[in-house]
């Protein structure tokens, strides 16, 4: 038994089968996507990827869930108003539809194959279907030589225009010059299609140029059929927002110069996001666009997120502690953590803006973490108070001798390992304290062992392999993302080889492989509290798993190119993604809906961090620019310039007054996150539009820029007392 | 939309010609142009995506530059076998030969000869990934952690001693040590020198140095300028933290102290540190002062220590020294050519720093001459007209000739070798005729040595062989045969470094590069710092939970052990101070037991400060001390440049240091 929905092009198909798998419509897309890439690839490669219920209660809840990470994602959607609604299938959802089948011919689900084939709308003959029908849209064509007319019309026209609609407007230029070149090339107008893009190409905004540049080599129909960034283009609408007045004065236009050609591309590939209110300024939009597919709509980011904090568990912290440490209460008693006596928990409400504590299920406490934690507030009390008058100090870990093939570093919360991934495929780890690492001895020597003595942790350490840094072996491919577990048993690394890998810090080997990504795997991060992790790479799609189950627990499809990073958000929530489709989107673990997508950056993202109250992410790329969103209002509220190159690391102060960047640039930059923040006035959002006017302060939040020798900064790290870390390779 | 931007994105097609020469290298003899065409559009466009993913890989292995591997990797992605083989980053040198019709490339492969590899030494082995840094200089962060951090004392205490990192700021600033870049590099403090008038704005001046002051050692450029009404040679401010005027206090008491081991660290330092730019005038202005003064007690060992300071003064890469040298070379020259640099002549070996001096004063014609200042036609117009002077003395005369001879090859041929009968003959006059003094002569013998020395390697070039005794004695007068033997010597001896250096240059061809390229990362970054001064050889112990005393004796490399001892030495007080607050820091594993280390400091500088300072001003030392606070007072003060450090003014950064400390009352005694 099917369900199918025509509704928002969601296809969810439940099969209560043998095993109640549930597969993902997009992910399928994508993977047919990729193997179109491949330009056949064998079956065998191609890995399904069958999600299996991670609770029973959640299921329905998946159900409706995995229709709206479709419908979210502007890739898979194509219902572009009212008018579409009303059919049952559409043409494009019969592609759509075929290459489903296909893909579970592929995969020998023939019973599967059956029940669609029985479902009204899907009786097409599918007997060659090809992922190149999607191409087919090009092919009706108009005159190859009118298109530079068409184009220079609208750009007079554009230019003739008000003022005030001109930026708007404007907009509409980009997108249609790629689908116009892109139709020009499709039916073989090879010569036309070069003088266009020469012609033109020139105009688009600079942040485009990267994409200009791959267009540019495109010049033949072959080459499209393999070409990810066209597919891209042609299965996702490019989105708009315009006002309406602007919207109606371009539909006149059109309509009156009976200009159809134009007409058609608007219709069929741009969605156009239509607000009532003034026209926006060029500085507005710019400030938004520069993603691969447009805007975010605007209904993507209504959904409400709850990115308040969770409530600490209370722990009894040990009274004379405190004492002794009474002449030392400079430390800001922070806002995540419970004040030191219990009274003070208390008193603290429950955070409005919170999930409930139970809204994903976390990991019981253990005593150790529990010790963690009361090491945490004492460390916490002894916290400098930053500011702009009080800057951190910042300590620099050179790597040497790395000979350039040092690609990840993590450090632990409370700053006592340091592990790097390295491009030869090893991962090493570092004791930055006089502590040395030790293995836990063998299984032999451990039955000796008095198990009920008081020190039997200490006994179960093998002093003989006491050393500072230890190197672990497994993976096959540069590792490019690592990560510690909050309780520091743990290492997650992932790697080019497309696995994730799970090491034990107390044996110092493999535990586990997730296998699932197929190809390089850009990051991954633990959950805050542990258990969960968050992975992501070139096959677009960020998966969350558990460190129990060696299969994804939930698959965040929706990026239209390489996911290069991702972030857990302090409550264990939501995951963030940045990609090198220059957009930031926002997960909702419990669903796996997208419930955020933030466009503006005008490259690949490679960096991302939530201020520690949960309200504020930011975010940092290859153009060198740091980004802060208001999660809640799903808006950006800052633009920090400054840097000149790609910024791979952020990472804001314990308590959120800072906010340190580094980059490649050789430079270290702490950022006035308070005044960032409050000079926002949340009213001043104008719901309807979602847009808001950012000022020009970078140099004003600027409090100090370190400039090292020639050490890329690639990992920030706050400690507990607010001593910023830094961690590069020299390139000496 | 961005009109002026148009940016050309050229679709960049390889050229039919390869596609035919490949076909032909598989085997496929005639390949229609059409063919052709097509192969290298596909190929160009397939390379393009190649290397777009690529890219990816780069951007991802946090790198500025495209590897062979990315490509592998990139090639993998596609499901495409990577390209073996391409690991090496070296140029393939094919060569190409034709001849006979026929044309070839081919690999030049070299002869090696077995013994010259088996007999070289082998290259150091490639080091493994580290954290570990080298360890130097952490104990200046240590000051750094007494005088800036409150609470925070203890945890950076920790960090200093057992870090192998370095901290690229402090609460805001960045310390000039040589893991950081050079607060001002050479091109900045030569702009700053060099710059013409420049607009500024009224008030800006205040401005510029409260900047500085709360920036402390970096650049004192204000913002503002452009906006300005006034134009103003601008005034560079050199000011100093407590932390260099104590490194200034040490470095120089080190230099001209007793120590030499000392001495040979405090030289290092002032060779290799980046962060010596602000201290620069005060240490120009000692050597001059100095030399002024010790050329009057003729006290020699001075006079040599301060020669060696200018020695490495010019070592150091990261300073701009032209600024300075209207006080450097006159100190120097009068090292060259002074009438008497030691009490008594006879027995000191003042011709040693005679010698040490013109060779210092050659290397500094060679950098810093310019069309401008001509500083090497002027320098040598002053010594010939000494020296042609009959009246002048035998050890001015020496200096002079010393001069000269460093200047190079041609200065001798064209002004010595013409002078050498004349001299000879005077040497003649001391040497043989009644003995007038011991000193004349002995000064007459080391002119003489000098000349044959100088000359004799100069002539073995102008003259051809063979030498002959008569004929020199015709042409150089008196000196004549002993220049013949000398030159004779001279040419055995480079015939035979001719050999060697032929042998040489063979075992320079061994295939090392590639192992010792492997190396420049560590050499870069740690190698020559090693034996700086402040390295600490022994930072356990000052890491050790003991409270140590003050008077307990220290390992004698550390740099602050370099002032507890030469406290001991120069037997002032506020050194002691030093002293006692180093030892007592690591005691403080916990804060309020900070609060305690800080009660020696108070102690010590009331009593010291009862004891000596009733007289000396302390004011000028308040500057850097108190970044945010009493600022417009200072401006003033800061412009005084200390000629010398005197001790009382250190004590008055202490107490500063100590009353902002957290507990005592933020007020500033002054």
């Amino acid at each position: 038994m099917i369900a199918l929905t025509g509704k928002n092009q969601s296809y969810v198909l439940v099969l209560y089968g043998l095993c109640f798998p549930l597969i993902h419509v997009a992910h399928a897309q994508f993977i047919l996507k990729m193997a179109a890439v491949q330009g056949g690839m064998g079956d065998a490669d191609i890995k399904t990827d069958i999600k299996t219920e991670p609770s029973a209660d959640g299921f329905g809840n998946n159900n409706a869930n995995d229709g709206r990470v479709l419908s979210a994602s502007p890739g898979s959607s194509s219902s572009t108003g009212s008018n579409k609604q009303t059919a049952a299938v559409t043409p494009e959802d019969q592609q759509t539809l075929l290459a489903v089948l296909q893909f579970l011919k592929k995969n020998k689900l023939s019973e599967s194959v059956e029940i669609l084939r029985r479902e009204p709308g899907s009786d097409t003959n599918s007997d060659q279907p090809d992922v190149s029908v999607v191409l087919s849209a090009y092919s009706q064509q108009g005159d190859p030589t009118l298109y530079k007319v068409y184009y220079r019309d609208l750009k007079k026209f554009i230019e003739t225009v008000l003022d005030c609609h001109r930026a708007e407007l404007s907009q509409v230029f980009y997108p249609l010059f790629v689908h116009m070149y892109l139709e020009l090339v499709y039916n073989n107008h090879e010569s036309e299609a070069k003088a266009f893009f020469e012609k033109f190409s020139g105009d688009q905004e600079c942040y485009y140029e990267e994409d200009l540049r791959i267009l540019s080599g495109l010049t033949k129909k072959e080459h499209m059929r393999g070409n990810e960034t066209l597919l891209d283009f042609r299965t996702s609408k490019f989105v708009l927002r315009i006002s309406r007045d602007s919207y109606q004065l371009l539909k006149r236009h059109l309509q009156e110069r009976q200009n159809n050609q134009i007409w058609n591309i608007i219709q069929e590939h741009l969605y156009i996001d239509i607000f009532d209110g003034m026209p926006r300024s060029k500085s507005q939009i710019d400030a938004m666009s520069g993603s691969l597919a447009g805007e975010a709509k605007r209904e993507a980011n209504k959904t409400k997120v709850y990115y308040g904090l969770l409530k600490e568990p209370e722990i009894e912290l040990p009274l004379d502690d405190e004492d002794e440490e009474a002449e030392n209460e400079e430390g800001k008693p922070k806002k995540k953590k419970p004040k030191k006596d219990s009274v003070g928990s208390k008193s603290k409400k429950q955070d409005p803006n919170a999930p409930s504590q139970n809204r994903i299920p976390l990991p019981e406490l253990k005593d150790s973490d529990k010790l963690d934690k009361i090491m945490y507030m004492k460390e916490a009390t002894k916290r400098i108070r930053l500011g702009p008058d009080n800057l951190p100090s910042v300590c620099f870990y050179t790597f040497l001798n790395a000979y350039q093939g040092l690609t990840a570093v993590d450090l632990t919360d409370d700053s006592s390992l340091i592990a790097g991934g390295f491009a030869d495929s090893t991962v090493r780890v570092w004791s930055v304290t006089p502590k040395k690492l030790r293995k836990v001895k063998s299984a032999a020597d451990l039955n000796l062992i008095d198990k009920e003595s008081d020190d039997v942790l200490e006994r179960i350490m093998d002093e003989k392999t006491a050393s500072e840094s230890k190197i672990m072996y497994g993976h096959s491919g540069p590792v490019y993302g690592i990560s510690f577990s909050p309780d520091r048993n743990y290492l997650l690394s992932s790697s080019e080889d497309g696995t994730v890998r799970l090491w034990s810090l107390l044996t110092f080997t493999c535990l586990v492989a997730y296998k699932g990504h197929n190809y390089p795997v850009w990051d991954t991060q633990f959950s805050p509290y542990g258990y969960y992790f968050v992975s992501g790479g070139h096959d677009r799609v960020a998966r969350l798993w558990a460190t129990d189950h060696y299969q994804p627990l939930r698959i965040f499809s929706g990026h239209l190119a390489d996911i290069t990073c991702t972030r857990f958000h302090p409550n264990s929530n939501y995951v963030a993604t940045g990609s090198s489709d220059r957009t930031i989107r926002l997960w909702d673990v419990l669903s796996g809906n997208c419930v955020r997508i933030f466009t503006g950056h005008k490259g690949p993202i490679h960096s991302l961090a939530f201020s520690p109250n949960g309200k504020f992410l930011a975010s940092g790329a290859t153009d060198g620019r740091v980004l802060l969103w208001d999660i809640g209002h799903g808006l950006m509220v800052g633009e920090l310039k400054g840097h000149t190159d790609t910024i791979y690391s952020l990472r804001f102060s314990r308590d959120g007054e800072i906010l340190a960047s580094g980059s490649m640039d050789n430079t270290v930059r702490l950022w006035d996150a308070m005044k960032a923040f409050d000079d926002l006035e949340t009213d001043d959002f104008t719901a309807a539009t979602g847009h808001i006017h950012l000022q020009d302060n970078s140099q004003e939040l600027l409090l100090g820029t370190y400039t090292t020798k020639s050490t890329p900064v690639i990992h920030l790290h706050f400690t507990r007392r607010n001593l910023l870390l830094a961690a590069g390779v020299s390139q000496l | 939309m961005a009109e002026e931007r148009r940016q050309k994105h050229c679709s960049v097609v390889l050229p039919t010609e390869s596609m035919k020469a490949m076909a032909e290298s598989v085997g496929v003899g005639q390949l229609q142009e059409d063919s052709c065409v097509a192969l290298s559009e596909e190929v160009s466009y397939r390379i393009k995506e190649i290397a777009q993913d690529a890219l990816k890989f780069m951007h991802h292995g946090k790198r500025r530059k495209l590897t062979t591997s990315d490509i592998d990797n990139a090639l993998k992605l596609k499901n495409v076998e990577p390209l073996y083989g391409f690991q090496s980053q070296e140029f393939i040198p094919f060569r190409f030969a034709s001849g006979g019709g026929r044309e070839l490339h081919f690999y030049e492969e070299k002869e090696a000869d077995l013994s010259d590899i088996i007999n070289t030494p082998l290259p150091r082995v490639p080091l493994d990934v580290s954290l570990k840094g080298n360890q130097s200089q952490y104990i200046y962060f240590l000051f750094f952690c007494i005088f800036f951090s409150n609470g925070i004392f203890n945890f950076y205490s920790v960090l200093v001693c057992s870090s192998p990192a370095h901290w690229l700021s402090i609460e805001g600033m960045q310390p000039a040590i040589p893991e950081n870049p050079p607060p001002a590099t050479k091109e900045q403090q030569k702009a700053e020198s060099t710059e013409p008038l420049k607009v500024v704005k009224p008030g800006q001046e205040e401005e510029g140095t409260i900047q500085g002051k709360s920036q402390g050692t970096t650049t004192p450029d204000g913002k503002g300028k452009e906006k300005g009404l006034i134009r103003l040679k601008p005034r560079s401010t050199h000011e100093l933290s407590v932390e260099q005027q104590l490194y200034y206090k040490e470095i120089t008491e080190a230099c001209v102290g007793s120590c030499e081991a000392k001495r040979a660290e405090a030289l290092q330092s002032i060779a290799t540190d980046p962060g010596l730019y602000q201290m620069l005038p005060r240490f120009s202005t000692f050597i001059s002062e100095g030399v002024r003064v010790n050329v009057v007690q003729n006290n020699l060992a001075l006079l040599i220590y301060l020669m060696r300071m200018v020695k490495a003064l010019m070592d150091n890469p990261t300073l701009y020294l032209e600024k300075y040298l209207h006080e450097l070379i006159p100190a120097v020259v009068t090292c060259i050519v002074s009438k008497q640099l030691c009490l008594r002549p006879d027995v000191d070996n003042h011709w040693a720093l005679r010698d040490f001096a013109a060779r210092l004063m050659a290397q500094s014609c060679k950098t810093f001459s310019t069309t401008t200042n001509n500083i090497q036609s002027r320098i040598t117009k002053t010594f010939t007209k000494s020296w042609l002077d009959d009246k002048t003395q035998w050890t001015t005369r020496y200096g002079c000739i010393a001069g000269l001879a460093e200047l190079g090859s041609d200065v001798i041929k064209t002004l010595i070798i013409p002078r050498l009968a004349v001299e000879g003959a005077r040497i003649k006059a001391v040497m043989e005729g009644p003995v007038v003094s011991n000193i004349d002569k002995i000064g007459a013998e080391h002119v003489q040595s000098l000349l044959l020395k100088h000359c004799a390697s100069v002539i073995a070039k102008l003259r051809p062989q063979p030498d002959n005794v008569d004929q020199y004695r015709t042409d150089y007068g008196y000196l004549g045969p002993m220049l013949c033997s000398h030159v004779m010597k001279a040419r055995t001896q480079a015939a035979l470094q001719a050999q060697q250096v032929n042998r040489t240059t063979l075992t320079i061809t061994q295939p090392r590069p590639t192992l010792s390229v492997s190396q420049s990362g560590l050499s870069g970054s740690s190698g020559p710092r090693t034996p700086s001064i402040i390295k600490v050889p022994s930072s356990l112990t000052l890491m050790s939970p003991r409270p140590g005393t003050p008077s307990q004796p220290s390992p004698p490399a550390t740099k602050y052990i370099v002032m507890a001892t030469s406290a001991g030495a120069a037997s002032t007080q506020q050194v002691i101070t030093l002293s006692s607050s180093q030892s007592a820091s690591p005691v403080t594993s916990t804060v309020p037991s900070a609060t305690s280390t800080l009660q020696p400091l108070v102690k010590l500088e009331s009593g010291s400060g009862a004891g000596l300072t009733a007289s000396r001003p302390l004011q000028k030392y308040i500057v850097v001390s108190l970044p945010s606070s009493a600022s417009s007072s200072l401006e003033t003060k800061s412009s005084v440049l200390p000629t010398s450090i005197s001790s009382s003014s250190l004590d008055g950064g202490m107490k500063l240091e100590r009353s902002e400390s957290p507990g005592a009352s933020t007020q500033s005694p002054h």
